[in-house]
C-alpha cells in the first residue's frame, strides 16, 4: 500500500491531467450564422475556437453540418437580448460549459459596448478604460499592540482547513488502526506472552506511538512519491503547459484588440489572490501556526489513539467495536461541523466552546488560529486538552490491562466502569 | 533453596475474589504442580508470580529477596490463552521475542539456532505463522517460552490443546530442563501429568489453598489402607483367612491369577495380611494402593466445597 497509494493518487491526476487536455485541445469550428449582423467578426478566436462567419440560412446549415468539418452553429436571431432562445448553438456534441460561456460572455460584452457606443459619449475608449476596475480587498488585522498585519482570509481559512482536515483524518484513521492492532494482538492470543515480558501500559503506549511513527513514514512516503509521479505525468501529458499559457493569452487579447480596437483590453494580470499569496504568508504567523497545529495533531491523536485503544481491549472482535466507535467518532464529527462553520464566524461562541472542550478543540481550534484567537484561550484549550489525554491515557490503561486478558464476554460500558476499579 | 516464595496473597477483581491468604514456596530445581478445578485462581495467581497484576496484599520474593519488576525476564511463561503474531514470520517473530526478554540480537540468534536445531525445524525460519499447523505453531510457541534461557519456568495448561506427540515431546522437554537445572511450575487438569511429573504440588479451590505438599507425602497421607494382593489358589480360603479382620472390596481374576484388593479394618501392621493369606494360597504379589492424584484432587475439592456450603 505504501507504493501502490501514490500510484493510485498519481494515476488519478494523471487522468485528470488527461481529461482536462483532451477536451481543449481539438480545434472546433464553430459556424456563426448572425442574423443582426452585429457580431461579425466580434467573437474573438481563441486556440481552441475559430469562429467562421456565414451568411446562409440557419436551417439549411443544420441538414447539412454533419457534411462540413464545422463542430457546431451558433444562430444569433434578431432579438437577441432577455429572451430566451435568442442565440442557439446547434451541434452533434454536447458542448462544454466553457464553450458556451465563453460565447455568451463575448456576445455579453459586444452589446454592452454597442449600447454604450450608443449614448456617442466623447472619449469613449479612455472612460471604459478607466472605468474598468478590479475590486481586490485586502484585510488587515489591527493587533492590540498597534501594528497592523495584512492578512488574507482566503490563505489562512486554507491553511487552517486543511490543518483540520489532516488531523481529523490521522485520528480517525491511525485510531482505528491502533484499535485493530489491539483486537490482533487480543484474538491472536499473543498478548500474555508480550505483557509477561513488558507492563500492559507500555504495551499499549507503543502501540499508539508506533501507529504514529508508521503513519508518519507512509504520510511521507506518499506525499514524496506523490510529488514525484505527479511531476513526471505533468512533464509526460503536458510539456507545453507552461508555454501555452502564456502564449495564448496575449495572442488571444491581440486578437480581441485587432478585432475591437475601441475597447481596451484588460491588462494581463496573474491571479492577485496568487500573486499575493506570497506576500500575505508572513502575516499569517506561520510558527503560530505550525506550532499549533503540531501540538494539535499530537494531543488529538494521543487523546483519541488511546481511546480506541481501550476499545480494542475491551472487545473480542471488530464486529463488537460498533457500539464503543460511536461515542468516540461522534465528537470527530462535531468537531468538523463545528469547524467548517468557525469559518464563518470564528468568533462565535459555538466555536469558543468547541474549540475549548478537548474533544473537539483539536479540530475546531486550528479553524480559529488564523482569525486570531487570543493567548490565554489558546492556553486554556492547550491545558485542558493536555489534562484530559493524560487522563485518557490513564483510564484507557487501566481498561486496556484488564480488557486484553478478558476473553470471551462482550463487555458493557458498565463492566469497563468495573474494569476501573480494579487495582492494578 | 527456594526460589519463588507467595505469602499470604490476596487479589480481587471488584467484588470477586481470585485469591484468599494463598501462601506457597517452590523449591528450586524441583516441578511445582498448581492444581485446581476450573475458576479456582490458578490463572490469577500465575499471572502474579509473571507481575501481569500486583496483589491485593501479600508478598512475593524471588531468590530470597523481594520480586522486583526486572525477575520477569528470568521467567518464561507460557500461558494458558497462548498465540503468536499471524503474519509475522517464525524467526523475526522469535528474535522479537526473544529481545523483549532482554536478550542482546547476537543472544537470541544463538538460542535460536540451538532450540530451532534440536527441534529440526531450521527450514521455518523465513514461513509465516499462519502457514504452520497446530502442532508446528505448538513447538515454536515453546522455543519461545524457554528461548532466554530461564531459570524460573511457568507453564499454565501446558498439555492442552497439544497432541499426544507434542506433548511427550513436551513433557520430556520439561524432564530435561528440570535436570538442567531450571524450576517449573505448571498448572494443570491432567492428573497422570502431575504423578508423572510433579514433586510438589498445590491445590486451590475457590480462591484458597487447601492442600500443599509433596506428592509422595500427600499420597501417604490420603492413602486408606487398602491392599491389592495377587495369588493362586482359592478364593474362598482367602475369604476366610481375613474374614475377621480385612473387607474384601474388590475381586477379579487375570489369567488365573486371583487379585483382591482388601481394606484393612483395625490398624495392623502390613505383614499380619500377609501372614494371614500365606498359609492358603501361593501369593504372586503384594501391594499397598495409594490413591490416585485423581481421587485426592476429586475428594478434597469436594470436602472443601461442602466445608464451605
Amino acid at each position: 500500500m505504501s507504493v501502490l497509494g501514490p500510484i493510485i493518487i498519481a494515476g488519478f491526476f494523471a487522468l485528470m491531467f488527461y481529461m482536462a487536455t483532451s477536451q481543449d485541445t481539438g480545434l472546433k469550428k464553430i459556424a456563426v450564422v448572425d442574423s443582426t449582423g452585429i457580431f461579425i467578426k466580434r467573437i474573438p478566436d481563441t486556440k481552441y475556437l475559430h469562429f467562421i462567419y456565414l451568411n446562409v440560412k440557419v436551417d439549411a446549415l443544420k441538414k447539412t453540418l454533419n457534411k462540413t468539418d464545422y463542430y457546431g452553429i451558433l444562430y444569433i436571431s434578431p432579438i437577441i437580448a432577455y429572451s430566451s432562445g435568442g442565440v442557439q448553438f446547434y451541434s452533434y456534441q454536447q458542448p462544454s460549459l466553457n464553450v458556451t460561456q465563453y460565447i455568451s460572455n463575448a456576445i455579453e460584452k459586444e452589446i454592452r459596448n454597442q449600447k454604450l457606443l450608443a449614448y456617442k459619449i466623447e472619449n469613449i475608449d479612455s472612460i471604459l478604460k478607466s472605468v474598468e476596475t478590479k475590486i481586490e480587498i485586502e484585510t488587515v488585522k489591527l493587533t492590540e499592540a498597534g501594528e497592523e498585519k495584512k492578512s488574507s482570509t482566503g490563505l489562512a481559512m486554507a491553511v487552517a482547513y486543511i490543518g483540520s482536515l489532516l488531523i481529523y483524518m490521522f485520528i480517525l484513521l491511525f485510531g482505528v488502526q491502533v484499535m485493530r492492532g489491539v483486537i490482533e494482538e487480543k484474538t491472536s492470543r499473543i498478548v500474555e506472552v508480550i505483557i509477561s515480558s513488558v507492563k500492559p501500559f507500555q504495551l499499549m503506549m507503543g502501540k499508539v506511538f508506533g501507529v504514529a511513527l508508521t503513519a508518519m513514514t507512509q504520510f511521507t512516503i506518499w506525499i514524496v512519491l506523490s510529488m514525484l509521479f505527479i511531476t513526471l505525468i505533468k512533464a509526460a501529458f503536458m510539456p507545453d503547459l507552461a508555454p501555452v499559457n502564456m502564449a495564448n493569452q496575449p495572442q488571444n487579447l491581440m486578437e480581441v484588440s485587432k478585432s475591437m480596437p475601441q475597447i481596451q483590453p484588460q491588462t494581463p494580470q496573474i491571479n492577485p489572490e496568487l500573486a499575493n499569496a506570497f506576500s500575505m504568508v508572513d502575516s499569517i504567523n506561520f510558527y503560530v501556526m505550525i506550532g499549533s497545529f503540531l501540538f494539535y495533531f499530537i494531543a488529538g491523536y494521543l487523546l483519541y489513539a488511546s481511546l480506541f485503544a481501550a476499545v480494542g481491549a475491551a472487545v473480542d472482535n471488530e464486529a463488537d467495536t460498533q457500539q464503543f466507535v460511536f461515542p468516540i467518532t461522534l465528537p470527530l464529527i462535531i468537531g468538523i461541523m463545528v469547524m467548517i462553520g468557525a469559518f464563518q464566524n470564528p468568533g462565535s461562541s459555538i466555536a469558543f466552546w468547541f474549540s475549548m472542550i478537548p474533544l473537539t478543540s483539536p479540530i475546531v481550534m486550528m479553524a480559529r488560529i488564523p482569525f486570531g484567537v487570543p493567548y490565554h484561550e489558546v492556553i486554556i484549550s492547550m491545558a485542558l486538552l493536555v489534562i484530559t489525554f493524560v487522563a485518557a491515557i490513564w483510564l484507557a490503561g487501566k481498561i486496556y490491562r484488564t480488557g486484553i486478558l478478558m476473553y470471551g464476554n462482550k463487555a458493557s460500558f458498565k463492566e469497563l466502569i468495573k474494569w476501573l476499579k480494579y487495582k492494578n | 533453596m527456594e526460589i519463588f516464595k507467595a505469602e499470604h496473597v490476596d487479589k480481587k477483581y471488584g467484588t470477586f475474589t481470585a485469591l484468599s491468604d494463598v501462601s506457597l514456596s517452590v523449591q528450586e530445581g524441583c516441578i511445582y504442580g498448581l492444581l485446581g478445578p476450573n475458576g479456582a485462581g490458578k490463572t490469577s495467581l500465575i499471572r502474579i508470580i509473571n507481575q501481569i497484576f500486583a496483589p491485593d496484599n501479600g508478598d512475593l520474593y524471588y531468590k530470597g529477596r523481594k520480586m522486583v519488576p526486572d525477575d520477569v525476564l528470568d521467567i518464561g511463561y507460557m500461558p494458558e490463552e497462548r498465540g503468536l503474531y499471524k503474519k509475522m514470520k517464525v524467526g523475526e517473530q522469535a528474535l522479537y521475542l526473544a529481545r523483549l526478554k532482554g536478550l542482546s540480537r547476537a543472544d537470541a540468534l544463538k538460542c535460536l539456532k540451538y532450540w530451532f536445531e534440536k527441534f529440526e525445524i531450521q527450514g521455518w525460519w523465513d514461513k509465516k505463522v499462519e502457514d504452520l499447523s497446530k502442532g508446528m505453531a505448538q513447538k515454536v510457541q515453546f522455543i519461545i517460552t524457554v528461548l532466554h534461557n530461564p531459570s524460573f519456568l511457568i507453564f499454565d495448561e501446558p498439555f492442552s490443546g497439544f497432541d499426544p506427540i507434542n506433548a511427550t515431546l513436551l513433557r520430556d522437554e520439561i524432564l530435561e530442563l528440570r535436570d538442567k537445572g531450571a524450576t517449573i511450575i505448571f498448572s494443570t487438569h491432567n492428573m497422570s501429568s502431575v504423578e508423572e511429573l510433579c514433586d510438589n504440588i498445590t491445590l486451590i479451590n475457590k480462591s484458597k489453598c487447601i492442600l500443599e505438599g509433596d506428592v509422595y507425602e500427600i499420597k501417604k497421607r490420603f492413602k486408606s489402607d487398602v491392599y491389592e494382593v495377587s495369588f493362586n489358589g482359592e478364593l474362598e480360603k482367602v475369604k476366610g483367612a481375613l474374614a475377621s479382620r480385612f473387607d474384601i472390596l474388590e475381586h477379579k481374576v487375570v489369567k488365573d491369577v486371583n487379585i483382591v484388593r482388601v481394606k484393612m479394618l483395625q490398624k495392623s501392621k502390613d505383614n499380619e495380611l500377609l501372614s494371614l493369606v500365606m498359609p492358603h494360597v501361593h501369593v504372586t504379589s503384594f501391594n499397598e494402593i495409594y490413591p490416585s492424584m485423581n481421587d485426592i484432587f476429586i475428594n478434597v475439592v469436594e470436602e472443601s466445597n461442602q466445608n464451605q456450603l
